[in-house]
This record gives C-alpha cells, structure tokens and sequence, in this order.
C-alpha cells in the first residue's frame, strides 16, 4: 500500500472543486486512458486575468485525484501571470509530499495548468519540433527535459516516476540517459578533461570486456536483452545480441546509440561496433 | 471497523484449529527433528503425521512430498530441476499469464539463451491448447503452466497438458498454488511430475511450501546442505509451519465441499448483484472454468487504485490489476495477455473469498461499491462522454 500524506488521503476521499465549468475561459485535457490518468481542468476568469474558479475532472489513481484537487485549489485566487509559475513540485509541496513513484500525478497537473492557459490565450499547445520519446505513454523529449532540470532528475528510474517516460516496454531509455546527459552534459565538461593514453590490443580488449561487463550489459539486462563480444579486429569491435535484443527492432539503435557510444567513451573514441551472427 | 476480507488470493487467515496445532512446536516442542535425543526425535514424528495429511489431500505417496519455505521455491526449484536433469534440452514452455514466481524466472532464464514459449490466452483468459501441442519439441526440457490463475480464477487443463507432454517424454509442472484446497487434485489420476503449493493460500502461515515430486522423476535440489528431505531439501525444517500445512490440508479436504457450494454460491451472488447494480462491468475469465471463490470484475472508465481505497473505507479488502497499484506503469500482465482494453483492464478488481466469509460480507459490498463506482466516474472525463456517445448512437 503507498504511503499517503493526510492531505492527499483528505484531497482524494473529499476532491474540492469537481466538475466542469460550463462555457469555461480556458480548458485543458492532459494524458490518456491508455496511460493509466487524465486530467480535465476548466477554468474562469474575470476581467483582471484572475482566475476566479476551477474545475477537474480525473481518471485515475489517488494521487491523480488528489493532485488534481490540489491544483485547482492552489489557482483560486490567482492571476494568469502567477498561476504560470505554478511547478509540479508546488502541487505535491501542497499535499506534503506524494511517493516517489507517483510523481508524475503531480506533473500531469502542471501540464494540465500551462495547456489551458495556452488554451486562454489562444496559442497553439503544438509544438512541431516536439519529439515523441516515450512511444508507450506518448512522452516528449521537451516534456523529458524539463521534468529533469525542474526537478534535478539524474537516472532513468526517477525520469520515469515523473513523467512514466521509460515505464513501459523500455525501448526508450537509451534516448532518456542522453537527454539526461546533455542537461549535464556542460557542467561535467567543465569538471574533468579526458587524456587518453595509448592502448595495446590486449589492454583494449580487456577495457571493452570491463567496460560491456559494467557499463552496457546491465542497461540491457534490464530491457530482457543481452550482448557478448565475439571478437576485435583493429577498432573494429564484433559483438552478437542475444535475449530481447536479438529480436528487437530497436537493435541497430541501440548498437550505435547505445554500445558503440559508451565503448567510445569508455575505451577509446575510434572504436566501430558491429554485429555480427554468432 | 469490521474487516471484510475478499482477498483471499493474496493470502488467507490461518485457521484457529491450525494455530492451536502448531502453537506447542514454537515452545514446548521446539527440538530439532534430526537430532539423537527423544526430545527432538518426537518433532520428527510429528512431521511424519503432517506430510501424511498432506499426501492425503493430494493422493500422493509420502516420498513424493518435499517440504519448502513457499510457493515460489516449489516453483523455482521444479523448473531448475526440470532443466537440469535434462542436459542439452533448451527449450521451456509456459504460459503469459504465470504468476511472477514463474514469469519472472522463465524471463531470466530467456536472457540466459534457453528458449522459452510463452503460450497465449484468449479473450477468456483460456489456454490455447493447439497451439500448446505444437510447442512440444524434441527440443523442450521442460513445460510449466499453472493449474488455476491468481487473478481471474481460471482452470487450466493441466493434466491434458501433462498427458499430451508425457507422449513425448517431456517433464510437466504445474503451479497448484491457487487450486490446492479449492478444487479436488488427486495425484493418482493423473501424470503431472511436479507441482507447487502453498501453505498461506489455504489457512496455514506464511513461510511453508510444498513441492511434490512423481516417483521416479529426477530431481536435483535447489537448496543444497542438509540431509532433511532426503538430501532433497537442505534446510532444517520449518516445524511449526509443517505441522500448521498438515492440519490445513486436513481442514481442506473437509472443506472441499464446502468451497464448492458455500463460497461459490457467495461469489456467484456477489458477482450477479454487481453486474446487475453497475452498468458497463464486465467479468474477466471464463465463467466455463473457474475457481468457485474468485471473481474479477471490470468497471469501465475508472481506476482500481481508487476503487480500492474507497472501499478500505468500508473495511472492505479485495485487489486490482490497475497499474497503479502493480506499483508499474501497465495494468496486470494476465489482463493484457487476455487482451482486455485499457478501459477496463485499469478499473479492474478481484474478489476472492474463502470459507470464512458470510452471507453479510458480500451484502456489504454490494450495498458499498455501486456508489463508490458511481462517485468516481462523475470524476472521470470519459464516463460522461461515453453516456452521450451511447445515446446518440
């Protein structure tokens, strides 16, 4: 059973402000059923752009129910320019904090909120450039990426208890690592160059076994696949797919995405992998 | 509050007559049954008289029971058995709907090169049997499918199963953990090598298994030491849980009928009246071949976690395959498997009853859930939505 504040077991059994607001000023439908939560949230405003009411409704767990409510309370009152600051981690502060694993009920209201102000203004929620990550729950890189900096996320585990990216079959956590990596990315630069000293061949093969051993066979364990070296022939690195990632479509990108990357990293930058049929 | 206990799936009340049983061997008889002396000699007496019942129960042979501490090392021990003793066999078969004891080892052992058959359900959550056959190889060391589901109570075929993989001289093992005490198994007609029980599942603690084992099937152990068991087993024995799993099982066969006639009628009236008071619910799993204690039921446009919680409220106690309260992000694997929509497979909840409960517990829910049901999909943003979809339509 989850660990509930008092305040998200008051805000679930008792939800303040359901409903809708008919002819509402701006209206917000976030998440899917599919996904396991929704959210709809209404609002309506007087002349000074303060939001004077607020209205959910929820498909889903507790927490969602909880969040939901927590949020439209937290907006009474408010204007436009200060509802827009509101953070998931406002929600959740509201309701003493929510489990980790049910993070991402408070960011379904925070997205919620910035949609239907959107909506208010009459700009467009679309952003074409926006990339779908997380193809299971539908979850954008942009969306990835500030769940990250908002929150100061650093593994995949947290990403997905915020934002479920990574909660489903697994196929993108690869790309999720990246972008957590790039938000990092500057800051460790600045810590530590790289020197490099020169490999013989039995050095490197060993830094590769060492290297697929510690840094890559787990990742892949975890999507139910697996991998082993076959060979090393100069900076040609032969290595067969075996379990989930044997039939994976995804293979080739992980291969070059994932394996060639961190045994660049890890080993030495000119290695090339490639797969070979054991 | 009064506690209404529909969870019995999960686990069960330890019956009063099995806690009086195994209440002197935490204190008064606390020797160990290998040792020399009389005074630990009598505990070994006193496991003798328990396996009998239990040997009892499932119309086995006394050599054919091995004591374990639950039902995931009974399971976890047949099918690393299984393999074993067939070297340079590399094929597993079981089904996508196997408690995670199963799952979960079938998946390792996946990454770990052997190849492993997953067998669909249909919409019913009923085994498909052709396509088992065709799955038997020369190549395959090792069938496990479960004998009732956890979830949805269905029965699965399992000693058709066994009979068509013993024509190819495959092992077969079955995970009775939910079957045993509920339905009549009678080692005797059949030609299942391996099966799993419980002791928690049927009114005796947690912490005490079985494995049975066919005479004249190989075995290697899992847990390796001790003599206990013979050799078997390693592990000095659980003696209060052993002597608690014997009463149980001697509880159980008396019971038996019980289950069949009390409890079910119970789950049938709870079933009917929910079905008949809560539009668009639907039961999962076949009603052809089911559990006679458990049901579940899909309300759609709702959420389990909630409808749980609302209804601990109540004291009511049941569980739910939403993902949220998997604590994963997807709804249960077997209603998945089953191919059961998102609609309903979240706003998904099992009952499972036991002889314990009353004529009162069912009327309680069924007096309690309409409006809680109710109450959560004015919440939800499809319920409305799909009424003025169905009425237009």
């Amino acid at each position: 059973m989850w660990e509930y504040t008092d305040k998200v077991k008051e805000h679930f059994l008792n939800p303040k402000n359901t409903g809708e607001i008919e002819n509402p000023d701006a209206v917000a439908e976030v998440g899917s059923i599919a996904c396991g939560d929704a959210l709809k949230l209404t609002m309506k405003l007087d002349e000074n752009k303060k939001i004077v009411d607020a209205k959910f409704k929820t498909f889903g767990c507790a927490s969602a129910i909880a969040s939901a409510s927590a949020l439209t309370e937290i907006l009474k009152g408010k204007t436009i320019e200060e509802a827009e600051k509101i953070t998931n981690q406002d929600i959740a502060d509201y309701l003493g904090g929510l489990p980790p694993e049910k993070m991402h009920c408070s960011v379904l209201g925070q997205e919620a909120l910035e949609k239907a102000i959107e909506n208010y203004r009459g700009v467009s929620h679309k952003k074409p450039e926006e990339v779908i990550v997380c193809a299971c729950f539908g979850v954008t890189g942009g969306e990835i990426e500030r769940a990250i900096r908002q929150n100061h996320l650093t593994s995949i585990e947290e990403v997905t208890n915020y934002t479920k990216a990574g909660g489903g079959c697994g196929n993108c956590h690869e790309k999720i690592q990246e972008i957590i990596d790039r938000v990092y990315e500057t800051r460790e630069r600045q810590e530590k160059p790289i020197e490099r000293p020169k490999l013989s061949n039995l050095q490197k093969i060993r830094m590769i076994e060492e290297t697929i051993e510690n840094e890559i066979r787990p990742s892949l364990k975890h999507d139910g696949g697996d991998i082993e070296l076959v060979d090393v022939v100069g900076n040609r690195v032969l290595v067969a797919m075996r379990g989930a990632c044997a039939t994976c479509q995804a293979s080739q990108a992980t291969m070059k995405g994932f394996v060639q990357a961190k045994l660049q990293e890890f080993v030495a930058p000119e290695l090339l992998v490639e797969e070979v049929a054991s | 509050m009064r506690t209404i206990y529909l969870d019995n799936n999960a686990t069960t009340m330890v019956a009063q007559e099995v806690v009086e049983e195994m209440l002197p061997f935490l204190h008064e008889y606390y020797g160990n049954p290998s040792s020399m002396h009389t005074f630990g000699g009598q505990v070994a007496h006193s496991i003798l008289k328990a396996r009998q019942k239990i040997a009892s129960l499932l119309g086995a042979d006394l050599d054919e029971i091995i004591f374990t501490s639950c039902g995931t090392e009974s399971d976890n021990t047949a099918i690393m058995s299984g393999l074993s003793s067939n070297p340079g066999k590399n094929h597993i078969i079981t089904s996508r709907v196997e408690h995670p004891a199963v799952k979960v080892l079938c998946e390792n052992l996946a990454h770990k090169g052997y190849r492993v058959t997953l067998l669909p359900v249909d919409s019913e959550g009923r085994l498909d049997m052709a396509e088992y056959e065709a799955s038997l190889t020369p190549d395959t060391a090792v069938v496990s499918i479960m004998w009732a589901n956890n979830e949805t109570g269905v029965i699965f075929p399992v000693e058709e199963a066994a009979r068509l993989a013993h024509e190819k001289g495959i092992l077969f093992h079955t995970d009775a953990v939910q079957a045993i005490g509920k339905i009549p198994v009678n080692m005797k007609e059949n030609s299942i090598d391996m099966l799993s029980l419980s002791g928690h599942k049927l009114h005796a603690p947690k912490g005490v298994g079985v494995l049975y084992v066919r005479k004249g099937t190989r075995f290697s152990p899992f847990l390796t030491g001790g003599h206990q068991e013979k050799g078997r087993r390693g592990g000095t024995e659980n003696v209060p849980g052993i002597v608690a799993l014997g009463k149980a099982c001697e509880l159980a066969a008396v019971n038996m009928e019980k289950e069949n006639t009390h409890v079910r009628a119970l789950r049938d009236r709870l079933e009917n009246e929910l079905l008949k008071a809560i539009p668009q619910s639907k039961v999962n799993g076949t009603r052809e071949a089911r559990l006679p204690n458990t049901v579940n039921i899909s309300f759609e446009f709702i959420e389990g976690e909630s409808i749980l919680l609302l209804m601990d409220q109540f004291g009511i106690c049941a569980s739910s395959g939403s993902a949220c309260t998997s604590g994963s992000l997807q709804p249960s694997h077997v209603l998945r498997a089953m191919g059961v929509p998102y609609t309903m497979a979240h706003g998904s909840i099992r009952f499972s009853l036991s002889v314990y409960n009353t004529a009162e517990d069912v009327d309680a829910v069924i007096k309690e859930l309409p409006p809680i049901i109710e109450k959560l999909r004015v919440l939800s943003p499809y319920w409305a939505t799909s009424q003025g979809a169905c009425a237009t339509a």
